[in-house]
């Protein structure tokens, strides 16, 4: 692949990336979510979405000539397979019968001989017999027969592998983040598979977030960052730390990382113990964590190891359990009201989901939180209490121009904003709350940068003028580096550790790709 | 001057403009044709609001976010059981009327929260669901009222047991809002005064309820449940209390149809009631999202003025067989196909 460059919508997600696979070769692709990798790999599958959207620039050369691969099945075709994060599987079909899917072997019968191939049977022996062999290779005890429903993950993947090299004339295979789902002895399986894979002459390219891994099978590693390739490096000679450092290493230049404040005195604001928040794709497996009165907290992490479980859990959006204190007093779990009512108030990392009603006016987005919740803007006509709308604009007004939302006026539908300006209304009515402490999820996500730093910087003025305790969450290590006091790193939902905003990038690298903890013990040792 | 006019096209909407302009045709048909002018307008008057109610039964239904109320015959047969066991009691005038009412209503509550329970277990589908609750209720009190011990006879078959199917509440309380108040302009034009009054009336707390905290509560666990669950509302509960208003003001809704019509009608007579309702709401310009008070009367107003007349005329040009019936259910159901898929496109 040469030059590949994509765009969506103006926004550049792939500058000019090239690569190189020999057949035999490993080569791995590293780089944080958002760095391009699977709209790389989108572009090798001609997935629809890539054509759908304007196609891409550059050049695809496969063993020799120069293709475009207009779809999923063209690039089956040509022998290209990928093993995918979430499995493709039929759990109510058996091991054979998914391997096989599309491709089965069909025999001759008398209707047949007469009506085409289309009335062929399926030769359920060759079928079986083929798919055991492929199971064998990747060393699968399993019967061929299994029905996949209920098995478990680690042999779910290993049958998506032996589907991949069952097809015949495979000569490149993808493997998209394997290891994300698997323990680790079988990871360690794995590789070996994927190395005996590569040695009779397939190409792989792993993707893939565990450095360590990287480094143990990949001849080449490449790494990317912002849809840029930074650099490839020869896979033996690679270090985690250098690894680390490259995928992280945004170049942040010291004046930009928030001036650094002591809170070794300051009470505790939020206290969380033992705390696990069940959110799908965002668990949280058991944190302990203080935060102090005045902090700015920043939690980062890769995405799908946590991060955001903790804030929704908090709130009480998904099932919390464990012990939360605030300020002193021990809080209900699972019961948003509540939580709402002791002054702490979120800004969720789905804007247009849960942070917002499109549907509805600015005015209403940012006041009826604050309704609800402490019976604000409402008076008195008769016996009844009725929303009181002069408040409610006098409110919104004054909103819209601290936080200078630009909109025709108050009543605009807020899903006719841009989503700086949504985003700025998601703040407004958090801020309605009143709250003591702010939990701010991906702040900056789909907005334009102008729009980013206004954002900011207002969610650092909350916190000097006001005092505001600020928890912010965000895969922007950049950002969380130019405001936090102190960045909680979350990997596999649990907390890997903490650092202040001025510690080296590599250091962030390694937390985030979660090899630290072996390396930390040894070095503790 | 263009710019305007496109403006208040786009307000009032296209659907309510071309519906609006085929009732103007209609009604300028009238006189040519030769048929009543006068006496088919007041019929309108008399019909827009006896059916007000009924359509504003939908209101809270669609903005608690389940959607149109197509169990509505669950209220209205709590209604009918209000009403038939007024007459039983051999209630007449105001007092017979408010028994009705007040037999019926916490009936209708306890049955509109079972009912709510009942579609918070099968969000997303409610619609389906609504329409086969509304269908089987009726079903069931067919039962009812054959079984039940009535005994007075001006209510019961002459001749074995249960209830008639049309019994009238003449010499009860027919009529008893339409002639309070009643202004008679000519022989053929009167205002039922009482029925229009006791219509508004009854809009008007609906409108100050969506205007309070618990209003606005409900609204937004019906526009995005997700967004009402961060703010901390239990939306299960604001779509019971959607469910429980709706089913109240169904009941209600036909003892008001009832009194002006001159007859209860049992058994399967409530059976198609929630659709031409649905329709008289969406012509009005509400969403199965969305819907507001003002929708319901100027939906109502097309709805049955447009029924009112055009079967008349309808009748006139093509005089064989029963055409009005078919007329009334092509319109209606029409009406509500039109109205759902544009409100699917919406999104």
């Amino acid at each position: 692949m040469q030059n590949i460059e994509k765009e969506y919508y103006g926004n550049k997600v792939l500058k000019g990336v090239s690569i190189e696979l020999k057949a035999g070769e490993i080569l791995a692709i590293i780089g944080e979510n958002g760095a391009g990798k699977s709209t790389l790999m989108n572009v090798l599958f001609g997935m629809p979405e890539i054509h759908g959207t304007g196609g891409y620039k550059g050049k695809i050369i496969y063993r020799g000539k120069e293709v475009v691969i207009k779809s999923p099945h063209h690039a089956m075709e040509l022998g290209i397979g990928m093993v995918h994060q979430e499995f493709m599987l039929l759990p109510n079909f058996t091991i054979t019968e998914n391997i096989k899917l599309n491709r089965e072997i069909t025999k001759t019968n008398i209707i047949s001989a007469v009506g085409g191939k289309r009335l062929e049977l399926l030769d359920l022996k060759t079928m079986g017999k083929q798919a055991r062999e492929a199971l064998d290779k990747v060393g699968l005890g399993v019967g061929e027969w299994t029905v996949v429903e209920g098995m478990p993950v680690g042999y779910m993947q290993f049958v998506e592998i032996a589907r991949e090299i069952d097809k015949k004339g495979i000569q490149v295979i993808v493997f998209d983040e394997p290891t994300a789902v698997l323990t680790e002895s079988e990871s360690q399986r794995l590789l070996a598979v994927m190395k005996k894979i590569a040695a009779e002459g397939v190409g792989i390219i792993f993707i893939s977030h565990k450095l360590d891994e990287v480094i143990e099978v990949a001849d080449k590693i490449m790494v990317m960052r912002d849809g840029e390739q930074i650099t490839t490096l020869e896979g033996k000679r690679a270090s985690a730390m250098q690894l680390a450092e490259l995928m992280v290493g945004r170049g942040i230049d010291s004046s930009q990382i928030a001036e650094k404040r002591n809170f070794d005195n300051a009470e505790n604001i939020l206290q969380l113990k033992n705390f696990k928040v069940d959110m799908p794709g965002e668990k949280v497996r058991g944190i302990d964590l203080n935060i102090k009165k005045g902090e700015i907290v920043g939690f980062a992490g890769l995405a799908g190891y946590g991060k955001l479980g903790i804030a929704n859990g908090i709130m009480g959006l998904h099932p919390a359990s464990g012990e939360m204190i605030f300020e002193g007093k021990v809080m209900k779990l699972n019961d948003t009201m509540s939580i709402l009512k002791h002054h702490i108030a979120f800004v969720s990392e789905d804007r247009k989901g849960v942070g917002l009603v499109l549907n509805n006016s600015i005015e209403n987005n940012i006041t009826v939180p604050a309704m609800q919740v402490y019976k604000k803007y409402l008076k008195k006509v008769l016996f009844f209490s009725q929303i009181d709308r002069k408040s409610i604009s006098r409110q919104a007004e004054r909103m819209v121009k601290e936080l200078n939302i630009k909109c025709t006026g108050t009543k605009q539908k807020v899903g006719a904003l841009s989503g700086g300006n949504q985003q700025k209304v998601c703040i407004a009515a958090a801020l309605a709350l009143e709250p003591d402490l702010l939990l701010v999820s991906e702040p900056t996500r789909g907005i334009d940068i102008g729009a980013k730093q206004i954002v900011l910087d207002y969610l650092k003025r909350l916190n000097r003028e006001k005092g505001m305790t600020v928890i912010i969450t965000s895969s922007e290590l950049k950002e969380l580096r130019s405001i936090c006091d102190r960045i909680v790193v979350v990997t596999q939902g649990k907390i890997a550790g903490e650092l202040k905003p001025d510690a080296p990038d590599g250091d962030f690298g390694m937390l985030m790709s979660g090899v630290t903890k072996r390396e930390e013990g040894e070095r503790n040792e | 001057m263009n710019e305007k006019l496109k403006l208040y096209c786009k307000i009032i909407g296209l659907p309510r403009l071309i519906i609006g302009g085929f009732t103007l045709v209609l009604c300028f048909m009238l006189p040519v044709l030769g048929l009543q002018t006068d006496m088919l307008l007041s019929q309108s008057i008399t019909r827009i609001f006896m059916n007000m109610i009924l359509v504003l039964a939908m209101v809270p239904s669609i903005n608690s976010g389940i959607g149109m109320n197509y169990g509505l015959p669950l209220g209205i047969v709590c209604g009918l059981l209000g009403g038939a066991l007024s007459l039983e009691l051999g209630g007449t005038g105001g007092v017979g009327f408010l028994t009705a009412i007040f037999i019926s209503l916490p009936l209708a509550a306890l049955l509109g929260w079972g009912y709510g329970a009942l579609l918070n277990k099968v969000k997303g589908s409610e619609g389906m669901i609504a329409t086969y609750v509304g269908f089987s209720v009726v079903a069931f009190m067919d039962i009812v009222w054959l079984m039940a011990p009535f005994h007075n006879s001006a209510i019961t078959w002459p001749m074995g047991n249960g209830l008639r199917n049309i019994v009238s509440v003449e010499g009860a309380y027919e009529k008893i809002l339409d002639y309070f108040l009643l202004i008679k302009i000519t022989e053929n034009v009167e205002i039922p005064t009482g029925l229009i009054l006791f219509s508004l009336f009854l809009c008007w707390p609906m409108w100050m309820f969506f205007r309070s905290r618990l209003g606005v509560r409900v609204c937004v666990g019906g526009e995005n449940p997700v967004y009402a669950k961060a703010i901390g509302i239990n939306v299960n509960r604001t779509r019971i209390i959607g469910m429980v208003i709706s089913t109240c003001l169904g009941a209600v809704g036909i003892i008001v149809y009832a009194q002006s019509y001159g007859f209860y009608q049992f058994y399967n007579a409530p059976l198609m009631m929630a659709f031409s309702c649905a329709a008289a709401i969406l012509i009005g310009g509400a969403t199965v999202k969305k819907a507001s008070i003002s929708n319901v009367i100027v939906g109502t107003v097309l709805f049955q003025t447009l029924l009112t007349i055009a079967l008349p005329i309808a009748n006139e040009i093509m005089p064989e067989g029963n055409l009005s019936e078919i007329m009334r259910i092509i319109i209606s159901n029409g009406v509500i196909l039109y109205a759902l898929t544009k409100a699917g496109d919406k999104k």
